[in-house]
């Protein structure tokens, strides 16, 4: 199958400017986002993952600022568009599925004119029934009860109004889809549920998505390719298997080695002190730029 | 010694919220647990359970700070609500806990230093001034802690992992006979949570401290304690030797609780005959039938009409489901 690229993100840097410091929150970092593909983003806090995502979604605010680089969807550099052009290209291209599904969606509304809202924000053509028969083929796509569109979101679980994020994020059929932690605040049944939910809505959109969380087990389930940050950089970046089959940056390691297993028993002790020991091998390191160690697979060592 | 061996006991506990609005709207959080650690014994016990089990509520009313409906829990043998003078001061020094959220259970206006110096004072535990900052240094040295880095720092200065362990080293300071461990490492990064859960490790095999660890996660369950209850809308479903329960799960909901942790290998993707469970757990709260009811795929006319005894499954095993009603009923739940 042949793979375009469609999103190139090059060297971009971000920085929050406080009073009395400066913090380098993402490091001048690159990586492309192929169509029809789901990319990992995987990092600890102060990864700078998050402000990446919001760099690309163009939702940096001060003292927060994007330095420099470029990113460039269909042939435009988007970090220079217009306000009123990126608002367009924004959800109708580029969907984002907030961390924690409370924030997302407006309290006051019900969940029906939700919809509406994002109709009539970014298109306003379509009439009421047409509107509502799009509403019931996503609601039904992300398993949901028709009966959840009378509701107010302080009614629905967690799980359901993260179901009614994805719905919402698909409506306007976008090409990428950036979904940070979409269930770091789930337990692990609905986990799975959202998980299986999110897939299939990528699927069927033949979109690709930007899955960005901390958990390298849900990485290994669903990503076909994933970006490791690690202090405002990337660290590593290749297929799923290659990484997990060879984790090549010591970071890297140690993500992997920090999964519990739930098979069998194993010595923490022998765990706490190898991963200490990484630890403060990691902040005494620089870090070097990607190169290419492996076909596809790139590492900073 | 008390007479019956029990360390710390809860006997038919439960407890029900009622709705202020609306007279008939009651929840029942805790709904009969009944369960004990044994004074000869230094084990960790994990109360699993999501978010909606009841695990924080049955938390509480182990520590002393929410009252049970019905139901009591006794700590060498005395009912901890009924308690007074020394053998309450007794029961606060002797089960410890530590909580969720390092960030909140530090006072932000005093230095690190006074969750130690409030507790020695309050329990008499040091000689005097030097003697007590000797035993602070040397508990925080056994977290991996340099104390330099520590005292005299107020809370905002230091990571949610540190916070953590200085709650850890306040509780090897203090020897308790049990921490409650309140999802001590949720919200620790994956790759700092070894350090802690190591050394709880440490604070049973070497001191031995028995601990009550109440959690999600079921890997890191595995990993540091002998028994579990698994724990659904209030009831205990399943219990009994976690590498039991956990390898060979009998109860249906444990069943799909283990089937949906995602494997850290792109080879081992979730398979899809286990089921992904879409429904919510219903908004009905059935009294007299299974809980579990409305999302179990193997659910009979039993179930809606009563609640399932917990029957013994394995040598160290019972779940409470109508699947087993040809085995033995199990009646000492005591652990």
């Amino acid at each position: 199958m042949n793979q375009i690229s469609l999103l190139s993100v090059d060297g971009v840097r971000i920085s929050y400017y406080l009073p009395n410091r400066t913090i380098r929150a993402v490091n001048g970092v690159s990586f492309e986002i192929m169509s029809n593909e789901v990319f990992g983003l995987v990092g600890e806090s102060g990864s700078g993952k998050s402000t990446l995502s919001m760099g690309i979604l163009r939702l940096i605010s001060p003292p927060g600022k994007v330095d420099t680089g470029t990113i460039y969807y269909k042939d435009q550099n988007i970090l220079l568009l217009g306000d009123e052009e990126f608002r367009q290209l924004r959800w109708k291209d580029l969907a984002y599925i907030p961390q924690g599904s409370m924030g997302a969606l407006n309290p006051v509304m019900k969940v029906r004119d939700q919809f509406y809202d994002v109709e009539w924000d970014h298109n306003g053509s379509k009439s009421r029934k047409e509107i509502d028969e799009r509403i019931m083929d996503l609601l039904t796509k992300v398993h949901l009860a028709a009966n959840i569109l009378d509701k107010y979101p302080h009614e629905l679980s967690g799980g359901m109004k993260q179901r009614v994020c994805i719905a919402l994020s698909m409506y306007l059929e976008p090409k990428i889809i950036i979904a940070d932690e979409p269930t770091s605040a789930l337990d692990v049944i609905t986990q799975r549920a959202v998980i299986a939910t999110l897939l299939e809505a990528r699927q069927r959109l033949k979109a690709s998505m930007i899955l960005i969380g901390h958990d390298m087990a849900i990485q290994a389930q669903v990503a076909d390719r994933i970006a490791i940050m690690y202090n405002g950089y990337i660290v590593e970046i290749g297929k799923t298997k290659d990484i997990f089959n060879d984790p090549l940056h010591l970071y890297s390691q140690h993500l992997i080695s920090s999964v519990p297993s739930i098979q069998h028993k194993q010595n923490i002790h022998e765990i706490a002190l190898a991963g200490l020991k990484r630890s403060t091998s990691l902040r005494q390191t620089d870090i070097p730029k990607l190169t290419e160690v492996k076909p596809g697979h790139f590492a900073a060592i | 010694m008390t007479p019956n061996n029990q360390l710390i006991e809860v006997r038919n506990l439960t407890r029900v919220f009622k709705s202020s609005g609306n007279r008939h709207s009651q929840n029942t959080a805790v709904d009969d647990a009944s369960f004990s650690l044994r004074q000869d014994q230094s084990i960790t016990l994990t109360i699993a359970g999501e978010s909606g089990s009841g695990k924080s509520t049955l938390c509480m009313m182990m520590l002393g700070f929410l009252k049970p409906t019905s139901g009591n829990v006794l700590y060498k043998g005395n009912d901890i609500y009924e308690i007074k003078g020394v053998n309450f001061s007794n029961y606060r020094r002797e089960v410890q806990a530590v909580f969720q959220d390092p960030f909140q259970a530090f006072n932000p206006f005093y230095k690190i230093d006074h969750v130690f110096t409030v507790p020695m004072h309050r329990f008499n535990i040091a000689r005097n001034k030097l003697d007590a900052r000797r035993l602070i240094e040397e508990a925080l040295e056994k977290v991996l802690l340099d104390p330099s880095n520590i005292l005299g720092k107020y809370p905002h200065q230091l990571s949610g992992g540190q916070l953590q362990r200085i709650m850890l080293a306040r509780a090897f300071l203090l020897k308790p006979k049990i921490l409650v461990a309140d999802e001590a490492v949720s919200m620790i990064d994956a790759s700092l949570r070894a350090i802690i859960l190591d050394l709880m490790v440490d604070l049973k095999t070497e001191y031995g401290v028995s601990q009550l660890y109440i959690t999600h996660d079921l890997s890191t369950a595995l990993q540091i304690s002998e028994k579990i209850l698994i724990l659904y809308r209030g009831s205990i479903v399943e219990r009994g030797s976690t590498k039991d329960v956990i390898q060979n799960p009998q109860h249906p909901y444990t069943k799909l609780l283990i089937s949906s942790i995602p494997l850290p290998d792109p080879d081992k993707k979730w398979k899809n005959e286990a089921g992904v469970d879409f429904k919510e757990s219903s908004d009905i709260s059935d009294k007299s039938g299974c809980k579990f009811y409305n999302r179990c795929p193997f659910a009979m006319d039993v179930c809606i009409s009563s609640h399932p005894p917990t029957y013994q499954v394995g040598i160290d095993q019972g779940a409470a489901c109508f699947l087993y009603d040809d085995n033995e009923i199990i009646s000492d739940i005591s652990i």
